[in-house]
């Protein structure tokens, strides 16, 4: 009834009826081709532009890059950089596929647990679905390889990106995710429940318009971008 | 929030007196400016993605019904559920009895207006539900028992001597004597306590930045990463949101994305931009099991087809308060209303009727500066002047105004007796001041005289003036 209410409400207001079916085919087409509108220039690049104009943009926002040639070089990254860190050598990774064929094993100093985290874990290990060099922004969808909760309850997230899932725009990488179910059913329902844009580590301005990093999520955001094939 | 725009007048001077927030209006005010223009001198396309912005507002407001329904349909087939909610009085009853089915003792709540318009946290309180504000911002206010003073910014008003004072009343478990090195300890101080709330919630409330017919997705956007523990740790996640927040697509959303952040902190994007879509699926480690949407009508759907449709556009970006010289005097609370500065002087009479807020729409200078920074392009100066027509039609407005107008008027509308009637008052003026060259005090010129000189006009009037010019021309 309130709904009813509502709407009839606006139409009212537009001073028609419900609209004639010819103008809902025609939204109706619209959401289908759901078309781009006009994007910046900036990140339209080459696929080394993109890296690049991706690694700028994530340290200006306060969030760091290591570049590596492989999976295998990860375990390395991560002990030398928890290490300068000042941080214990032990992390929850999530359960990705491309995250469990890492070799940890010959880093055993490395204490890797695979799962969902908890509120007291310090250290996670997650897998980016996609860069966007635009704005220096990871694309980290949920899904059961990729719990939501580790991309913000530990205080330092550690986030594997391939280089070549580096896109220019915020469209290309929602393309990516429109394309990623591998059933055309699947792909009518391909949102995530979860999509999160991070944008550097956590911070908030509400004590006297002063940045402090850390507020609720991770306090430093730590990026592996894999130069191999993905 | 108790709405108080009736007492702008007395609000505003006492505003002025305030020390303390005149410390924070000058801390905040360059800032706000400075942050917006370097990100838009950074993105050359800025000016017409503002268009199309505008453009992709309007194309939805021409359809919001459809817009709406098709949002519906979308979030029940993603497994969420809309709660349709014409009063403010019906979104609180809506949200309690999610509450209620869900047991909740505790919610965590992340930053939403709506709440604050429905006045949420009061109303749980009263019927046994405890609401934790998790933005640093609002949680500060909520410890002050304070309504928020700016729209993104909500804190704004308090110095860090507030900050560390608030903390040590409140905090009572931890050691009276601590010290508060810097801004962090205040941060650090607040995220571990609040940590252990987001852990203890049965629901998590959000508002929404957008809500996207075409996946049934709502959007939040937020710095802190509030928001998403909010929406991801309880079993509940409830949406409150207003009907105005509709966008068909994700192209769309990405579009207005572009012009939000850069227009409120200057960031290219704020740190958390985050898409939520119905509860957890099968096999989804964690995330709710429950998604509900509070969709808000509360007089929005009475303003399409009226002179203050634009004002349906507006994405809640704070740029115009921002670059407001009134709201950079005053401050927030002095407008009384949950949405201050120039959206707010055309949103609050909506909301709660002109002959409660026609102060509002008269607190501005009409420079200009809040549509020339819209991300939207509201025309917010033309909307106020539309209320100040309605006030004037309704008789609203004190009767000495009103006799002056008609006065004004009088002469404004005879262009001959006007121009006597100036050069009358500007040469009595200039002869009456000729000594000292300004008044400090003049009759029926109170408002002026009483914080500044009246300089006494030097020679004839502008007219007079330009006469005499085009005369010698020829």
């Amino acid at each position: 009834m309130t709904r009813a209410a509502i709407i009839g409400n606006i139409q009212r207001g537009l001073k028609r009826g419900k609209l004639p079916p010819d103008q809902q085919a025609m939204l109706r087409a619209r959401l289908a081709a759901h078309p781009r509108h006009l994007i910046p220039a900036r990140g339209q690049l080459d696929r080394g532009g993109r890296i690049a104009l991706f690694v700028e943009y994530l340290e200006r926002e306060f969030g760091t890059a290591a570049r590596l040639g492989s999976l295998e070089d990860v375990p390395t990254a991560i002990t030398t950089y928890l290490a300068a860190q000042n941080l214990a050598p032990s992390l929850v990774a999530s359960p990705h596929p491309d995250l469990q064929k890492i070799p940890f094993a010959a880093t055993p100093l490395l204490n890797v647990r695979f799962g969902t985290s908890t509120p007291a874990e310090p250290v996670s290990l997650t897998h980016a679905f996609a860069g966007i060099a635009e704005t220096g922004t990871l694309m980290l969808p949920s899904g059961p390889t990729r719990p939501t909760s580790n991309n913000l309850l530990p205080d330092n997230a550690i986030v594997v990106l391939p280089a070549d899932r580096i896109v220019a725009s915020f469209e290309d990488a929602f393309d990516l995710l429109r394309a990623d179910p591998k059933t055309k059913a699947a792909r009518e329902k391909f949102m995530p429940r979860n999509v999160m844009l991070v944008t550097g580590p956590s911070r908030s301005a509400d004590i006297e318009q002063t940045l402090e990093l850390g507020a609720h999520g991770p306090r430093r955001l730590h990026v592996l971008i894999i130069d191999g094939e993905s | 929030m108790l709405e108080t725009s009736t007492a702008f007048k007395v609000n505003a001077t006492g505003a002025m007196a305030d020390a303390g927030l005149q410390k924070a209006l000058a801390r905040a005010k360059p800032q706000f400016a400075k942050k917006r223009s370097a990100a838009v001198d950074k993105l050359p396309e800025f000016e017409a993605l503002r268009e199309e912005a505008k453009n992709i507002k309007n194309h939805t407001i021409q359809n919001l019904d459809f817009y709406l329904e098709t949002y519906a349909a979308s979030v029940e087939k993603s497994g969420g559920t809309v709660h349709w909610c014409s009063t403010a009085e019906d979104a609180r009853q809506a949200v309690l009895k999610i509450c209620k089915n869900a047991n909740a003792k505790t919610v965590t709540k992340g930053k939403s207006m709506v709440t604050e318009e429905i006045a949420l946290n009061d109303f749980l309180e009263a019927n046994g539900v405890t609401p934790v504000e998790t933005d640093l911002g609002e949680y500060i206010l909520q410890l002050r028992h304070e309504p928020p003073s700016h729209i993104i910014g909500p804190a704004f008003h308090l110095n860090r001597e507030d900050w560390e004072d608030t903390f040590r009343k409140s905090h009572l478990d931890l050691p009276l004597d601590r010290v508060f090195n810097e801004r962090r300890d205040i941060l650090t101080e607040a995220r571990l306590l609040l940590r252990e709330k987001f852990i203890a919630a049965d629901v998590g409330i959000t508002g929404a930045n957008f809500l996207i017919a075409e996946t049934g997705s709502s959007v939040i956007v937020t710095n802190e990463g509030n928001g998403d523990l909010t929406q991801t740790l309880p079993r509940v996640h409830v949406v409150v949101t207003s009907i105005d927040k509709v966008i068909p697509t994700i192209e769309d959303t990405l579009s207005l994305l572009r012009v939000l952040a850069r227009s409120a902190t200057g960031q290219d994007m704020s740190v958390y931009t985050t898409f939520s879509t119905g509860g957890a699926r099968p096999g989804d480690p964690d995330g709710p099991a429950e998604y509900h949407v509070v969709l808000l009508d509360n007089g929005r759907s009475g303003m399409v087809g009226t002179d203050f449709q634009d004002m349906l556009r507006c994405i809640k970006c704070a740029a115009c308060m921002n670059h407001c010289p009134v709201y950079g005097a005053v401050g927030g609370h002095a407008y009384g209303s949950t949405y201050p500065g120039p959206m707010g002087a055309v949103l609050t009479p909506m909301l709660v009727g002109i002959e409660n807020a026609g102060h509002l729409p008269n607190a501005s200078t009409f420079c200009g500066k809040c549509e020339s920074v819209c991300p939207v392009k509201i025309p917010l100066p033309n909307l106020m002047r539309h209320w100040r027509e309605r006030e004037f039609e309704r008789h609203l407005q004190p009767q000495t105004m009103r006799y002056g107008l008609a006065f004004w008027a009088f002469f404004a509308k005879r262009p001959a007796i006007y121009r006597i009637a100036t050069r009358a008052a500007a040469l009595a003026l200039g002869l009456a001041g000729r000594k000292r060259g300004s008044f400090t005090r003049l009759p029926l010129a109170g408002g002026w005289t009483d914080s500044r000189d009246f300089p006494a006009p030097e020679g004839d009037t502008f007219f007079a003036r330009y006469a005499a010019a085009q005369k010698a021309k020829q």
